[in-house]
């Protein structure tokens, strides 16, 4: 759509960036509060920040659920693939339906639920409780997502690129791992992020699926906030939030440096 | 040999992701069925296996047996259940409305921004995506309250006398959920108008259209499957949400979602929570199977 | 045996009866659901053969490709190549390669890396992968490009790529889909003849799919014109245009007039026709057997029907008057439509070989077309 940008138009995207950021930019401002009312300002100060890390319980939590991030994302993205790989390659098996059903259905699916049922699952198969069921909850839910992400770019896959390398010899698992592989491997890798965020962020599940002595950030932060609202609490979530913005933008950036560098190989490319 | 690898190869790329789903997906939904039929004395203490495969599959027969309905009849019996099912319902339906209110004019004004400034806006939508969503919903509390940052600024700014009692009631709720799903209402909506062809609104207006009449005769109907997708995407999550009611909520806010956690984890009655998860679901398939089947026409449209 | 227009090189293998076909199609059917893609169909390819396979789309050519390619398998009938079935043979194991429509180059490989991969497969040494992939860069003169990843590449360039990619471990058959298609009109013409040079200089079996008509006139030692998943005919170039064995034939390649009639007098190489357009007696040469009274269609080519205001000497066959209705002027040739007085339109072309003319046609005069005897075909289907 070419079109000229209405002072309405700009108002509406305005406002709208303003209701998006001004409680996360409230949020970090305050985390830099000196008082320890949160609402009122009493000066800057970093005291916060500090008190974070000899705060044990907090810095168990944040290892805690870096661990459960990282390998749940990591088998979530292994398996994610290969549902995408089943769900675009082949149109046609047995049960297929109740497959993409139970690819799809999680990712509607409210939180309590998806919970529930697998607390129950490892109650009933007398599976102690603790990082490896939240590490499994988060790969099931999260693999789905991955699955969806990685399907959506093998769907504009073209499909020659196989052939062609089959054709040159390559039988069909070498294919995957020289030519699939890398073509889509921006897509893997988003869901790989995509599905370390959502383990991060993950609240429900968890406290499901949760045991003694694996209790993730986000179940500590909860289990803080229910007390009232703390400035080591906006602290610990300026963090979090940093952490997912820098990850985010980096990658928007390399993303953009690449897309820049194309377009430049494209021009040179057509002057010879 | 190589041929042996491809077919164990193909094999795996099915089998290893339908087990996995099957195992930690289907199987307990099963259990969630059973145990929603079972008598609540059996699952107290909490701890206590729900069926054992060592008894042997008679046993187990004769526990199907006594598969009851009370946990249902329960449900039906005591009206807070049928209210908070209810009111989650209705408290979904009025966020989705008014995220649409929200997210309509944001991605229409984004979707006519200058194109160079477009892909930074998509990223700008997407980016709280990414961030905690509990950290969001968290960020209102210090905004909502009473001594908080909104009523601050109003007394400041002389609009009121007296703080405006926000948090602990349903505008709160409304607020989080509008804040926490607005991305998703924004980008199927962008998605539609972005793709649509600006010169069919200027054939409109060479046609002899006015500028609005062109936005509601043209502009809004090539807009609705994202519409559609975008109040689907809201509404069916929104129905089970539990962090905002609890966080936002004040003790008045009946969700369903919140109800099944403190049947969970406060009365420690899992049959019932377990009935109550079965109803959401089954209140949910209706919505869900509409949602697929939108999706599936929009993707058939769109070849 | 009578031949038809200008021959390239001395190669008809298909003439020797005891030639042996290198590549052989037996009865081979392909269906996709109801779909039939290729019916019952036979065909021999001879080694070293530039052979096209010429259809409109769907027609059932690109799957004829596939499956000597071995991704598709036929449904029934076989397919063998040198003597060899290569029923259940997968593709990475058949000694043919192909070079795809839309390149397929690998985009995260360097045109060298995209060379080399079918010579990496087949455990070939380092040095002799260097060596094997400098000769081809040289070959399609890209020696300076090794290094470059396919986008940073132009159209033509990638097409060379492509084409260096497949002939690089030396296939039995090289299988060309649509391989100009997506290159501009000027370097389609310039490319067409290189590829028949580096046919004749690599000696290899060229089986090219295409919809383009000329292309496959140039190129080809043979063509297969296929319609609906059937050969409607195979021949070289020229018997394909001058003795098209059916109307569909003579109606796909080139321009040509059709005229319906039925026999009156049916004698030893000779014909004479009652046209339906009327007053219209047609004359030709024909080795057919026909009977009087028999529907038949004669076949002409515009530009062997000659016009001018005047008479014929004898208009009493193969002559008719009409009207000039059009007048298409391409610069080397213009193309006349003729109107008759039933309303039927006849095409005529000439050359425009003189740069002026005087007193030239034009629109609405009455003007006369006839033809020779051996000008045109009679054709029954």
């Amino acid at each position: 759509m070419n079109t000229t940008w209405s002072r309405f138009n700009i108002a509406s995207v305005v406002l709208g960036f303003a209701f998006l950021y001004l409680p996360i930019v409230l949020l970090v401002i305050y985390s830099f509060n000196e008082s320890r009312l949160v609402t009122v300002w009493a000066g800057f100060s970093t005291k916060w920040y500090f008190a974070l890390f000899n705060n044990r319980g907090l810095m168990d939590a944040a290892w805690v659920t870096a661990r459960v991030g990282v390998l749940s994302a990591s088998i979530a993205t292994v398996l994610g693939t290969l549902a995408a790989i089943a769900l675009t390659r082949y149109t046609r098996f047995r049960g297929r339906l109740l497959f993409s059903g139970m690819i799809y259905a999680p990712l509607v699916m409210p939180e309590v639920i998806t919970g529930l049922s697998l607390l129950l699952l490892f109650v009933a198969v007398n599976f102690d409780r603790g990082f490896w069921t939240v590490t499994l909850a988060h790969i099931t839910f999260s693999m789905c997502f991955v699955a969806v992400v990685v399907q959506s770019r093998l769907v504009t896959f073209d499909r020659s690129l196989e052939e062609a390398a089959m054709d040159l010899g390559a039988p069909p698992v070498t294919t995957f791992f020289k030519i699939t592989l890398p073509v889509i491997l921006p897509a893997v890798i988003s869901g790989w992020m995509l599905a370390f965020t959502l383990s991060l962020d993950d609240l429900v599940i968890a406290s499901f699926t949760s045991g003694p002595g694996a209790t993730t950030l986000p179940m500590k932060i909860y289990s803080q906030v229910r007390l009232g609202v703390t400035p080591e609490i906006n602290a610990i979530c300026t963090i979090l939030i940093a952490i997912v913005a820098t990850g985010v933008i980096i990658a928007s950036l390399i993303n953009k440096r690449r897309e820049v560098q194309r377009i430049r190989d494209e021009q040179a490319a057509f002057r010879i | 040999m190589q041929k042996l690898i491809t077919a164990i190869a193909g094999r795996l790329v099915i089998v290893v992701p339908y087990l996995w789903l099957l195992l930690f997906f289907l199987v307990p939904f099963f259990i969630v069925l059973k145990i929603s039929f079972s008598e609540v004395a059996m699952a107290i203490p909490a701890y206590q296996p729900a069926f054992d495969l060592s008894q042997g599959l008679a046993a187990n027969f004769e526990k199907l047996k006594k598969l009851s309905l009370d946990n249902y009849q329960w449900l039906l019996d005591d009206a807070l259940y049928f209210k908070a099912y209810v009111s989650s319902l209705t408290i979904a339906a009025v966020s989705t409305v008014l995220t649409l209110l929200v997210g309509y004019p944001l991605a229409y004004g984004m979707a006519r921004a200058p194109s160079t400034l477009r892909p930074t806006l998509l990223m700008l939508v997407i980016l709280p995506f990414w961030t905690s969503f509990l950290i969001r919903v968290y960020a209102w509390i210090g905004i909502l309250k009473p001594e908080g940052l909104l009523n601050q600024f109003l007394m400041w700014a002389h609009v009121i006398d007296t703080p405006l009692t926000i948090l602990n009631t349903n505008t709160a709720v409304f607020i989080g959920i509008v804040y926490s799903y607005l991305p998703f209402m924004v980008l199927p909506i962008y998605a539609s108008l972005e793709k649509m062809d600006y010169s069919l609104i200027e054939a409109a207006q060479d046609l002899g259209c006015p500028s609005f009449t062109a936005f509601w005769k043209i502009t809004f109907p090539l807009s609705i499957p994202g519409v559609v997708a975008g109040c689907f995407l809201v509404f069916i999550p929104a129905v089970g949400e539990f962090v905002i009611p609890d966080l936002l909520g004040g003790s008045q806010t009946l969700m369903i979602g919140k109800t099944l956690w403190s049947e969970f984890f406060s009365n420690r009655d899992w049959p019932v929570s377990s009935a109550v998860a079965v109803v959401l679901l089954v209140i949910l398939i209706v919505p869900i199977v509409l949602f697929q089947r939108a999706q599936a026409r929009a993707q058939e449209s769109g070849k | 045996m009578e031949s038809f227009g200008s021959f390239r090189r001395k190669f008809a293998p298909w003439d020797d009866p005891a030639a042996k076909p290198y590549i052989r199609f037996e009865n081979v059917t392909k269906t996709f659901g109801d779909f039939t893609a290729v019916n019952d169909l036979s065909l021999d390819v001879f080694n070293r053969e530039f052979f096209a396979l010429l259809g409109a789309s769907g027609c059932g050519k690109s799957t004829l490709l596939r499956m000597l390619a071995g991704f598709e398998e036929p449904t029934s009938g076989r397919i063998l190549l040198d003597g060899q079935d290569l029923r259940g043979i997968p593709p990475y194991r058949r000694p043919v390669n192909m070079m795809f429509q839309s390149y397929a180059l690998f985009p995260h490989m360097t045109v060298e890396g995209n060379i080399a991969f079918g010579l990496k497969q087949d455990g070939m040494a380092k040095s002799e992968i260097d060596a094997r992939v400098g000769e081809m860069l040289k070959l399609v003169k890209l020696e300076q490009f090794a290094k470059r990843k396919p986008h940073q590449l132009s159209g033509g360039q990638r097409q060379r790529v492509a084409l260096a990619r497949a002939v690089a471990k030396r296939p039995k058959v090289l299988l060309l889909d649509e391989p100009l298609g997506a290159l501009d009109k000027k370097l389609r013409e310039e490319t067409q003849f290189e590829l028949m040079d580096l046919q004749y200089k690599l000696g290899l079996t060229f089986m090219v799919v295409t919809h383009d008509q000329e292309e496959a006139m140039t190129m080809a030692d043979r063509i297969a014109v296929m319609d609906h998943g059937r050969i409607m005919q195979v021949a070289t170039p020229a018997e394909v245009y001058e003795a098209p064995a059916s109307k569909f034939v003579a109606d796909f390649i080139g321009n040509v007039n059709l005229l319906e009639g039925a026999v009156e007098k049916a004698g030893s190489g000779e014909v004479e026709i009652a046209a339906a357009t009327q007053g219209l007696t047609i004359r030709a040469d024909t080795s057919k057997a026909l009977s009087s009274g028999q529907n038949v269609w004669f076949a002409i080519r515009p530009e062997k029907i000659r016009i001018g205001r005047e008479k014929p000497v004898d208009a009493s066959f193969n002559a008719v008057e009409g009207e000039l209705w059009d007048i298409a002027y391409f610069g080397d040739m213009t193309v006349f439509h003729v109107r008759l007085d039933n309303g039927d339109l006849i095409k005529a072309s000439s050359l425009n070989a003189v740069r002026k003319v005087e007193n030239p046609l034009t629109y609405d005069d009455r003007v006369w077309v006839s033809f020779d005897t051996d000008a045109g075909l009679v054709l029954t289907a």
